[in-house]
């Protein structure tokens, strides 16, 4: 059973002149879950959040928040009024604050006792572990530190919702997958809602409970890491989701027959693929197989070697972009290498083309 | 090895060129001499006279008033429009027409305002004066203000508001705050510059209440006296003073 949802976003849409940057989204996201809005710059996931946030104005839609004294619409209030709180890509530190002047600011407006905001400000900067920073000023922090100053700041409000715009993209390499896990644990901690924008799938696929993927200001599906990239249900969140290997053919009893490779291991789950679908084929799934085994026929191009893992790139007569295969350790085959390839039908997702 | 630059010559003979008037002007404001021919001697005595002449005292205080009035609206003013410039105008045309005040002729400035006074039908004195330096003033206030406005990250207000600040709270406690060191360098700007102003205020102001420049202008008439030196010395300290604290100013919170 799933709870009821804590915001319900339904038939939202905004456009900027010519351009429908948000076109028709409908999500919901559960109490104390940590969702991601996927996708490419450009695809909308900003402004939805900015909507959210209450700084920008909606064509159309409704969004509404549980509260204790049932639904809220979202829409009618003003940013300040709602229980919601941004962090901003930039983090937008107020630059003539000290840390704890930063983090005390929201409180301050909500005209708390000074002995709570203290006691709550102190708090938070220990959960974000800043207490020594606290007398410093925006520009004199790292900038994961910083970072965390603008979490600091938001969570110290208890919203009900906490929207993150690309948390992470200020930071470098190392930091960033610190930070990762930090805010998973933040997260779990303080018991809030979590709602990330991002556009880098691996950070997305390694936080959310659930993502949804965005493309051209629709949302394309919305599912858990794990059914994202074992079941993708549009060609566009196969590829955008890990690497994939993709066929365009039609529908057989024996398979998909893709003109001029031949007929390719595929069956059909759902009923609704039609005739004419794409096959995809995970670089993991796909095996190197003797001639007479194999489906496919090339010759190997590249090796990469990543550690544990090694990925063979195969040029197959007819296929315009390489096929990709992955296998475990090392591998024997080099460069020019002929090879067969070979995956069991069920490995493969077929969708509409 | 270091270069020997050939144009470190004309850079200093320029610098000369530049301050040798002023090196004069300060020099000869101590001289014991009543003509400005020849040297006889360091002394303070008009600096004296400077200090109980009515006329001049009068005048000075007429400037102060006007200069004080003029900075305090121009600054307001200015800064307001620097704001909606930048929040509403889309358009470096209109942009460019509410910053120029400051770069139109002065004389253009002064007779169009003088004209305006007569067709309104106020009387000329010390407030007309005061309302014509406000006009260039409030020009320059808004040309450093929205300088700064450029590089201004604007996700601060909305984070403010986001921090649950309404929209007048997050004006000053953030925007106003932010743009503090420009505030202060345009309205220093305004000060030093409505100082020592003629041209405007001699046409807008009225017969009795002349400021220092005015009078000054009245006295060189009948040539220079030392007592002339040592006031455009004095004029020279308050501007430099500002002048410099303004820089200072704006360098010491640009780093922020």
């Amino acid at each position: 059973m799933t709870p009821s949802p804590l915001l319900r976003i339904s038939h939202l849409s905004k456009r900027f002149g010519q351009t429908v940057a948000v076109d028709d989204v409908s999500l919901e996201i559960r109490p104390n879950e940590f969702f991601s809005l996927l996708g490419p710059s450009g695809c909308g996931k900003t402004t939805l959040l900015r909507a959210l946030a209450g700084f920008e104005d909606p064509d159309s839609g409704t969004v509404t928040i549980a509260g204790e004294s049932g639904e809220l619409d979202l829409l009618r209030l003003p940013p300040e009024r709602r229980p919601i709180n941004l962090m901003f890509q930039s983090y937008a530190l107020f630059p003539h604050m000290s840390v704890e002047r930063n983090v005390a600011y929201g409180l301050q407006r909500e005209r708390l006792d000074r002995a709570v905001i203290r006691q709550r400000v102190d708090e938070v900067l220990q959960t974000v572990g800043l207490t020594d920073k606290a007398t410093a000023r925006p520009a004199q922090l790292s900038g994961g530190q910083r970072q965390r100053v603008a979490l600091a700041r938001a969570i110290v409000k208890r919203p009900r919702l906490l929207l993150l715009d690309e948390p992470l993209s200020a930071l470098d390499r190392k930091v960033r997958a610190e930070m990762q896990l930090e805010l998973k644990r933040l997260q779990h901690e303080v018991g809030i809602t979590f709602v990330v924008v991002t556009h880098d799938q691996e950070e997305a696929m390694s936080m959310a409970d659930r993502i949804a993927v965005m493309s051209d200001g629709r949302v394309e599906q919305v599912d858990s890491p794990v059914d994202l990239y074992t079941r993708p249900r549009t060609v566009f969140v196969a590829d955008f989701i890990g690497t994939s290997n993709a066929f365009v053919g039609t529908l057989t009893s024996g398979g998909v027959m893709v003109p001029g490779i031949g007929m390719l291991p595929g069956q059909s789950v759902s009923a609704d693929a039609g005739p004419e679908v794409t096959l995809i084929v995970r670089p993991e799934d796909i095996r190197f197989a003797p001639t007479g085994q194999a489906v496919l026929a090339g010759h190997v191009i590249d090796v990469q070697y990543f550690g544990g893992a090694s990925t063979v790139a195969v040029r197959v007569e007819g296929v315009d972009r390489p096929v990709l295969v992955s296998c475990q350790g090392t591998t024997t085959l080099a460069r020019g290498d002929a090879t067969g390839l070979a995956w069991d039908p069920a490995a493969a997702v077929l969708l509409e083309a | 090895m270091r270069r020997v630059g050939w144009l470190a010559l004309p850079l200093w003979l320029t610098y000369a060129f530049l301050y040798l008037p002023i090196v004069v002007l300060v020099v000869m404001s101590f001289n014991a001499s009543k003509t400005p021919y020849a040297w006889k001697g360091f002394s303070l005595q008009w600096y004296r006279e400077l200090m109980s002449d009515d006329l001049i005292r009068q005048g000075f205080i007429n400037t102060l008033i006007v200069a004080v009035g003029a900075t305090v609206l121009a600054t307001a003013l200015g800064t307001l429009l620097a704001i909606g410039i930048n929040r509403y105008v889309h358009s470096a045309l209109v942009e460019a027409y509410s910053l120029a005040p400051a770069i139109i002729p002065d004389l253009a400035l002064a007779i169009g305002l003088l004209a305006t006074f007569a067709l309104v039908g106020v009387t000329l004195g010390l407030h007309t004066v005061l309302l014509a330096h406000v006009v260039f003033g409030m020009a320059f206030v808004a040309a450093v203000v929205l300088a700064r406005l450029g590089h201004q990250d604007q996700s601060l207000e909305e984070a403010s508001r986001d921090l649950g600040a309404g929209p007048i709270s997050t004006f000053w406690r953030i925007t106003v705050p932010g743009l503090m060191p420009a505030i202060v360098a345009g309205a220093l700007l305004v000060f030093t510059l409505s100082l020592d102003e003629f041209v405007i205020a001699y046409f807008t102001d009225g017969p009795s209440t002349p400021t220092l420049p005015i009078v000054i202008y009245s006295m060189v008439r009948f040539g220079v006296t030392p007592e002339i030196n040592a006031l455009a010395a004095l004029l020279l300290l308050v501007s430099f003073t500002v002048v410099i604290s303004a820089q200072r100013i704006t360098k010491l919170t640009d780093a922020l």
